[in-house]
């Protein structure tokens, strides 16, 4: 012990003259103090949203992702741009012919060029995923965010009712369904599909709905008179947005693959309506001769989920707060 | 007792911890940002020094730096560190571990997230003198770490040492976290704001072991805090630091008696617990206080005076889970009663636990008590009809605590505090944005604030914000919970000012809760003090601070920083 005093914290204040290094010196006031939490005006302002787009902004995957998907949208939309083949006119004599001027991609079994059907199918397989996940998006969002906004009995049922969606395998499911369906286009498709598919954004929506609606700018809404209604929308809903969104964007991908799978096994859209899936089911039983039919289809079926997974990984970076490094 | 590692002992005059010239800088995606800025520090062997500055000054990183426990991006870019005469910057990672624990122990600033959840207490110490080197048996090793624990002021450490930290409180953490700390004997302690997260009391008493313990082993005490009070009396070297300089450093009392550097002034007028401690000494000398925010009421007339809150024996009880006779009631408020005078202050006290805040929930109407009734000037708060209940939010308004969860994220300072306004469809759209106007001026905020977002402002510009909000439909009735608590001392004293201000124009009644007795002193009339539900004592504030009645309000008292302070005349 340097010295015998007894040292409490109120006696050792009055102990001895400073030593070295320690003598009392005040820096001269070198910039201006300003006042006491002065607001940076500079800065330009930045919502939640803002900050967000300003993050994806920079991501070179965002761009390339980006591209792809209005590739595909483009695509999808008006299919004529990028050829004038009807993909349902084949000539029998072109079937299996390699490719030649104006038919890149060659011809398949039918003799149908598979440059035009492969731009032609996206149309199909975009159309199921979006209406897909529209629908499972609205009944999720719903069905969770009541269940974890209201709590007590209407959230055990709601919770119960998901955990029983949730045990159901998607394509099972919807292989059952569809097996049984009398008509069966894009929308069938994507109901059979989205009533088996909400449970996970339900739970999602659920999480984080009880956790926002404790934050003290709820209660404060409360105390302001807001109904309850009200703060759900006004307040709950838009804070519970971003992990929904992002679940929302990767889904969509595994939705072109339900659809996929569907018409593969012949039971998503008829064989009228021309789709990767279909195609790839029509492809396989070249496989072993002319593997090149089978990977026109399914490239842009795997390109396409590629870039919605790749869009839902730099949308989750940007909301998710937590994996936000700054 | 084991012994511990025999070290020759230190020459008293020679430094042990020698900072010059300290630069730290930052890279962030805007370009590098630097810190510290030529930062020096002196710690002799066995002596305490705290750094004092607000958050953002470069206190922690300069303490880290030591240590080289910089967090992310964080480099030392010049300057020296010089430790036992041994030059720390540019050591290899081995060398700087050899370093950590054995001669520098930490103590972290949170004790419920450093502390692994999933080991036992006994291991975490353990861990702590292993990788310090020492050898002994397990059972040697468990006799050691009991010992430990115990030093660090754990009963029954031997019992304790098998518990998880989740089975301890934040006090009994934060001393469990202090045994591993010193477990090495160091010949440093770095405590960042080592109770920052706890109850008064809890912190009194913790603050006064480790002073024992430091002394008795010898041990030198680097102390960060942000509270200019705490700092002069636990330590006898100061060093203030500001924009990661450090602008005045000396002796405590030197500092006190007589500050130079305008920022040191700023510090010393403000920190509540001086401002208190001076109001204290006034009162002794029979002086006016400059301090008392409510000295100013002295001058206006004294109008008669209405009751416009009356609680009478508030009682809430939760049910606790558990089905049939198993369920049982936790008691949170036990036969409250106040009551809160048009333009004046009341301040609801006690330490976390205590049911001050759901207190506040049933005078606010968030909250049906179990029994007994809130009287809002006159009228029951409990048998409302949907439109009185309406009327009457109006007329009574919250602010709350965490100054990032009290607004909404997503909504532009703008649309915050005009949505109190549409929902009570006040004026057209012009009207309501002249009225956000003289809101933002009557909380000193530019009108530019308008078209930020929270996470843009700093917390205490946050809780201006809301201040303005709960404002905004003119209330008679404003409930600050603790909304002064997790504020910087500096822009703690500012908004405590702008309340102040605020009511004197306005005729605003506070219900004040806080934890933190410095902070009534200043700004409340008369003070109710909450334990475990009850009131434990209830009176005007000067005779709560002057003759307390009751024990528990004298350990709060006592528990306020710099009570023991000996502040010269005059300042």
């Amino acid at each position: 012990m340097p010295d015998a005093l007894p040292t409490t914290g109120a006696t050792r204040a009055l102990r001895t003259a400073p030593r070295p290094g320690q003598e009392h010196v005040a820096q001269p006031l070198t910039e201006d103090l300003g006042a006491v939490d002065a607001v940076r005006t500079q800065d330009a302002p930045a919502g939640f949203w803002r900050e967000a787009w300003r993050g994806m902004r920079r991501r070179p995957l965002f761009w390339v992702s980006g591209a792809l998907i209005v590739l595909v949208l483009l695509v999808a939309a008006f299919p004529g741009l990028f050829t004038s083949i009807d993909p349902r006119t084949c000539a029998l004599s072109d079937a299996l012919d390699p490719a030649r001027a104006g038919h890149v991609f060659g011809f398949d079994r039918q003799g149908c060029d598979i440059f035009s059907r492969t731009m032609h199918g996206a149309r199909a397989s975009l159309t199921v995923g979006v209406l897909t996940t529209l629908l499972v998006t609205v009944v999720g969002t719903v069905a969770g965010a009541l269940a974890g906004y209201l709590g007590g009995w209407a959230d055990t049922l709601l919770a119960r009712v998901t955990d029983i969606f949730f045990a159901i395998p998607l394509v099972l499911a919807a292989i059952v369904i569809m097996s049984l369906a009398s008509t069966r286009t894009a929308l069938t498709v994507a109901l059979v599909l989205a009533s088996f598919g909400w449970p996970p954004i339900a739970r999602i929506a659920r999480g984080t709905v009880m956790s926002v609606k404790n934050d003290e700018f709820v209660t404060a809404a409360r105390s302001l008179g807001m109904g309850r209604a009200g703060i759900l929308v006004r307040h709950v809903l838009p804070n519970s947005a971003a992990p929904i969104i992002v679940y929302a964007t990767v889904a969509l991908g595994t939705f072109i693959v339900a659809e996929a799978t569907l018409s593969f096994l012949g039971i998503g859209l008829p064989p009228s309506v021309v789709s990767w899936g279909g195609d790839i089911s029509q492809a396989q039983g070249a496989i072993r001769t002319d593997p090149e039919i089978l990977l026109y289809p399914a490239g842009a079926l795997a390109l396409t989920v590629l870039g919605f997974i790749m869009m839902g990984d730099v949308v989750r970076d940007a909301l998710d707060p937590k994996a936000r490094t700054r | 007792m084991s012994a511990p590692t025999p070290r020759t002992p230190p020459d008293p005059d020679v430094p042990l911890l020698e900072v010059r010239g300290l630069e730290v800088t930052f890279s962030t995606g805007g370009g590098p940002v630097q810190a510290v800025r030529g930062a020096d520090l002196t710690v002799y062997p066995g002596q305490s020094v705290a750094i004092v500055g607000e958050s953002g000054s470069g206190k922690s990183t300069t303490a880290h730096a030591v240590v080289d426990l910089l967090p992310g991006t964080g480099k030392v870019t010049g300057g020296s560190i010089r430790f036992a005469g041994r030059e720390v910057v540019g050591l290899g990672r081995r060398e700087v571990e050899a370093l950590r624990g054995d001669q520098i122990g930490l103590v972290p600033q949170d004790p419920m997230s450093n502390l692994n959840p999933v080991w036992r207490i006994g291991s975490q110490v353990e861990e702590a003198l292993r990788a310090n080197g020492f050898r002994g048996s397990r059972a040697q090793r468990r006799a050691r770490v009991a010992e430990l624990l115990a030093e660090a002021g754990l009963p029954e450490a031997a019992q304790r040492a098998t518990m998880y930290p989740h089975e301890f409180s934040g006090g009994m953490r934060q001393r469990a976290l202090i045994a591993i700390a010193l477990a090495a004997r160091p010949r440093l302690l770095i405590a960042d704001e080592p109770t920052s997260a706890l109850d008064v009391t809890v912190q009194r008493q913790i603050l006064d072991h480790l002073d024992v313990l430091t002394d008795e082993l010898g041990t030198a005490v680097l102390f960060i805090t942000h509270d200019l009070g705490l700092a002069a009396e636990r330590a006898e070297h100061l060093v203030v630091m500001y924009r990661g300089q450090v602008v005045e450093s000396g002796p405590a009392r030197a500092i006190l008696a007589d500050p130079q550097h305008p920022y040191t002034r700023r510090l010393v007028t403000s920190a509540p617990s001086l401002s208190s401690r001076r109001i204290q000494v006034a009162h002794a000398r029979g002086e006016e206080p400059v301090d008392d925010l409510l000295a100013r009421h002295a001058d206006e007339p004294a109008a008669p005076r209405d009751e416009v809150v009356v609680a009478s024996h508030l009682t809430k009880v939760f049910r606790t889970r558990g089905r049939g006779a198993r369920a049982t009631g936790f008691t949170a408020v036990d036969d409250v009663s106040f009551t809160l005078t048009r333009g004046r202050t009341l301040a609801l006290v006690g330490e976390s636990g205590s049911g001050k805040s759901t207190a506040a929930n049933m005078v606010l109407g968030l909250l049906e008590p179990t029994a007994g009734t809130v009287l809002f000037d006159g009228q029951d708060v409990g048998g409302l009809s949907r439109r009185e209940q309406l009327a009457f939010r109006r007329r009574i308004q919250p602010v709350f605590q965490n100054p990032y969860g009290s607004l909404d994220p997503q909504y532009s300072v703008y649309r915050s505090l005009e949505e109190p306004l549409r929902l009570h469809r006040v004026g057209d759209r012009a009207a309501r944005e002249a009225r956000v106007r003289d809101l933002l001026d009557m909380v000193a905020l530019p009108q530019d604030v308008m078209r930020r977002f929270p996470a843009e402002l700093s917390g205490g510009q946050r809780q201006r914000v809301a201040v303005a909000r709960a404002l905004a439909l003119e209330p008679e009735v404003v409930v600050l919970d603790e909304a002064v608590s997790a504020l910087d001392v500096l822009v703690q004293a500012q908004v405590l000012d702008l309340l102040a201000g605020l009511q004197r124009e306005l005729g605003l009644a506070y219900l004040f809760i806080t934890h933190d007795l410095a902070v009534v002193r200043q700004i409340a009339d008369s003070v109710v003090v909450m334990r475990e539900g009850k009131v434990v004592e209830h009176a005007p504030t000067d005779d709560v601070f002057d003759a307390p009645r009751e024990r528990y309000t004298r350990d709060l008292l006592a528990a306020i920083p710099g009570a023991g302070l000996v502040l010269p005349a005059g300042s």
